[in-house]
């Protein structure tokens, strides 16, 4: 992935707040925050997610014409007979799950953050990634399992680095057995 | 409201129900905000019928979001240094999530923890580390 401007703005924080259950005023009061320690209102702890939004390729996206988009129309797929959205090789946060729209596909295993400093309403961020390890093993509910890490790191305006996410994707052979 | 190491003890924790009863409407709400549309969290008959999952399920970010909401309650805004977690377990429609932080260790101003997120049958969905800079 790689993200050349992904403006931190209030109402998306605010939107992203309340689609975790988050009603804490620091993400959306602006006179509470700047009295608060961090003096802005900051972005929760996961948010840097929605840098996907400003990823013009993203895979996970219907594209404006929603031709090629994987999901249910008059079908449960709109893939058919059509190959899955033909993207190039993308991180393995989406590439996994935008290339494989039958069987299992990809999922996501694992994700961390190390916070240079919290991101803040007005700061512009970019995200470049890059691939990390990646590794197999076979497991008891899926069949073989194929591992891609992925680093990204956001950096602000200044060139300072803010973010550095490290995700985890996996490929299964089969859908996870749920028994 | 942030955290203070004179106040702190190795094995003390930290618990919040997360989620009780997930609606698909936050499921809809997260891939929106996060912008995520992999119609495996929002769409049942592509769920269903061509990825074969039981019905659609959450985003693990949307777990991870939670779980952090139980986190900045805990440690306080902005005081994050690290946080991770591995994925374990699928959430569904209808699960209720209880998160759970436990002091291991206090460093030089720094508290390290262990985060663990089970559902309502006590089956741990998401696992991992965190860690936070404290008074």
């Amino acid at each position: 992935m790689a993200v050349d401007k992904f403006s931190v703005e209030a109402s998306h924080i605010m939107m992203f707040a309340r689609s975790i259950g988050d009603g804490n005023q620091i993400y959306y009061d602006k006179e509470y925050a700047e009295a608060a320690e961090p003096g802005a209102i900051i972005a929760p702890p996961t948010f840097v997610q929605a840098s996907a939004q400003f990823d013009s390729t993203y895979g996970l996206r219907p594209s404006m014409d929603g031709i090629g988009w994987m999901g249910s129309g008059s079908n449960p797929t709109s893939a058919i007979r059509r190959e899955a959205p033909k993207t190039e090789e993308k991180d393995s946060e989406d590439g996994g799950r935008s290339r494989q729209s039958q069987g299992g596909g990809g999922l996501h295993a694992e994700q961390r953050y190390v916070y240079h400093r919290h991101p803040k309403v007005g700061d512009i961020l970019t995200a470049a990634s890059r691939p990390g390890e990646s590794w197999e093993r076979v497991g008891r509910r899926s069949g073989k399992l194929v591992f891609r890490e992925s680093i990204t790191e956001y950096r602000d305006q200044n060139g300072e680095l803010v973010v550095t996410a490290t995700s985890v994707g996996v490929t299964t052979e089969r859908p996870v057995d749920q028994k | 409201m942030a955290l203070k190491a004179s106040e702190l003890n190795i094995g003390d924790t930290y618990s919040e129900t997360v989620v009780e009863d997930l609606k698909r409407t936050q499921i809809v709400m997260y891939a929106g905000a996060s912008g995520d549309y992999n119609p495996v969290h929002t769409d049942e008959p592509f769920a269903t019928k061509v990825a074969g999952y039981p019905t659609v399920f959450a985003h693990g970010m949307l777990t991870m979001g939670l779980t952090g909401r139980m986190l900045t309650n805990y440690v306080g805004d902005g005081r994050l240094t690290e946080f991770g977690v591995r994925f374990t377990s699928q959430v569904f429609p209808g699960d209720t999530l209880q998160s759970t932080a436990t002091v291991e260790s206090l460093e030089d101003g720094l508290v390290n923890l262990s985060v663990s997120t089970t559902n309502q049958n006590g089956v741990e969905v998401a696992k991992g580390t965190a860690q936070a800079r404290v008074d």
